[in-house]
């Protein structure tokens, strides 16, 4: 018998988002949908950035782990509208980025504290940081250089 | 209409190609590291949004080329981007003052884009625009902060500017493909965006403390593909130099 849906769901908040491990690729909002088609599976996602490197890896890793869980026939297909928000974020994603050390977006523009000392005395280095999806910013207190994820 | 739609996706692909590619050739290289990651990642935007206007184009053509065959295996005379992207990077200031001006074309014409009656053009459009968004916020605040900073770097701003200027006036021409694609509502006249353009741009030049050339001439032929500066050929060899020395080549 298939696995329902929210079984599924479930298996794919396990997978890790390639880049930032202690998040899901359900966390980070870039699953969209998930549905039957007879026997076969549809899994629709979208890229946070459209040059995001990531992309095909995440498409992998999601097919790799449904497979292992004895799912043969799996269909993976890209859906580029509504593009992909910061909003659609989890609010247990969230909450791993901050512990993880990267401060979660805001639409403010800008982190809310230092993950590391939760000092609101910050300073933005660069606008952008090492993956597409994070900016570089640094804190006044403890003096450490931090990650935020950037808000679109 | 498709060959309009056509010559019209492969003129935004084109843009975001050879931007892309010429931004990429600071990686490494860039006067700090901040930048040099900063660079990089605006081309690998520019890259991702010419998968998606080559793709689109690939698939209007029905050709079976695919959005790789488009950008690796056409020659200069079938490109299709403006003249300002293809010329060489320069100095940092110049770098900037190109995607500056660029920037600021491109997120207007991503906004009328995201009306388009074209849905396909128009999911394209709402993807790119909010890294556009991105892009012009840090490109007008470099632009400001060299150009109001030392007076060695005011005055590489100031003659970049006067450099790159000539090129803008190529982006509001229009030509039949507009008309048609315009008269369609899939794109915008090119000719309205230009006031909120020069506003944009006056406003970031005022605060850059550079003046703007007092010259209407514009360098014209990149986005009809009539003739490209010599710059382009040479960014090509080094750009495609793989599938033209091993055809066909993947991994
Ligand atoms: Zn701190």
């Amino acid at each position: 018998m298939a696995p329902d849906l929210a079984q599924i769901w479930d298996w794919l908040d396990q997978v890790p988002d390639p880049e930032i491990p202690v998040i899901s690729v359900v966390d980070l909002g870039i699953v969209r949908d998930v549905a039957w088609d007879g026997d076969m599976l549809d899994v629709v996602v979208t890229p946070t950035y459209s040059g995001c490197p990531a992309t095909t890896v995440i498409a992998l890793d999601i097919e790799t782990a449904l497979r292992d869980r004895g799912l043969d026939r799996v269909r993976i297909s890209t859906r580029i509208a509504p593009p992909w928000t910061t909003d659609w974020l989890s609010d247990k994603g969230r909450a791993r980025l901050e512990d993880y050390g990267i401060a979660p977006p805001r639409p403010a523009g800008g982190p809310e504290r230092c993950p590391r000392c939760r000092s609101t005395d910050l300073a933005r280095v660069s606008q952008f940081g090492s993956t597409p999806c994070k900016a570089h910013w640094r804190c006044n207190t403890c003096l450490e250089p931090f990650d935020y994820f950037k808000c679109i | 209409m498709r060959d309009a739609l056509f010559e019209f996706l492969c003129r935004m692909g084109d843009n975001t190609l050879v931007l892309g590619h010429r931004v990429s050739e600071w990686c490494g290289h860039a006067p700090v590291l901040e930048e040099d990651i900063a660079l990089a990642n605006t081309a690998l935007d520019l890259i991702g949004q010419t998968q998606m206007w080559l793709g689109l184009a690939a698939e209007v053509e029905g050709a079976d080329r695919s959005a790789d065959d488009l950008a690796m295996l056409r020659d200069v005379w079938d490109f299709r981007n403006l003249l300002l992207v293809e010329q060489p990077n320069g100095d940092f200031g110049q770098t900037m003052m190109r995607q500056f001006l660029f920037d600021a074309w491109h997120l207007l014409m991503l906004q009328a884009l995201t009306d388009s009656t074209d849905t396909r053009i128009a999911a394209i459009a709402a993807k790119a625009v909010k890294e556009a968004q991105y892009h012009l916020e840090r490109s007008a605040d470099t632009v400001i902060g060299l150009g109001d900073g030392t007076a060695e770097s005011h005055r590489r701003m100031q003659a970049a500017l006067d450099l790159l200027w000539p090129y803008v006036g190529e982006m509001f021409v229009a030509d039949a493909v507009d008309d048609s694609l315009c008269a369609a509502g899939i794109a915008p006249d090119p000719a309205t965006l230009r006031a909120a353009y020069e506003a944009r741009i006056q406003t970031v030049m005022a605060e850059a403390t550079l003046t703007l050339p007092d010259t209407g001439f514009a360098h014209q032929g990149g986005r009809t593909g009539r003739q490209h500066s010599e710059h382009l050929g040479h960014l090509l060899t080094q750009m495609q130099w793989l599938q033209r020395a091993y055809p066909g080549a993947t991994w």
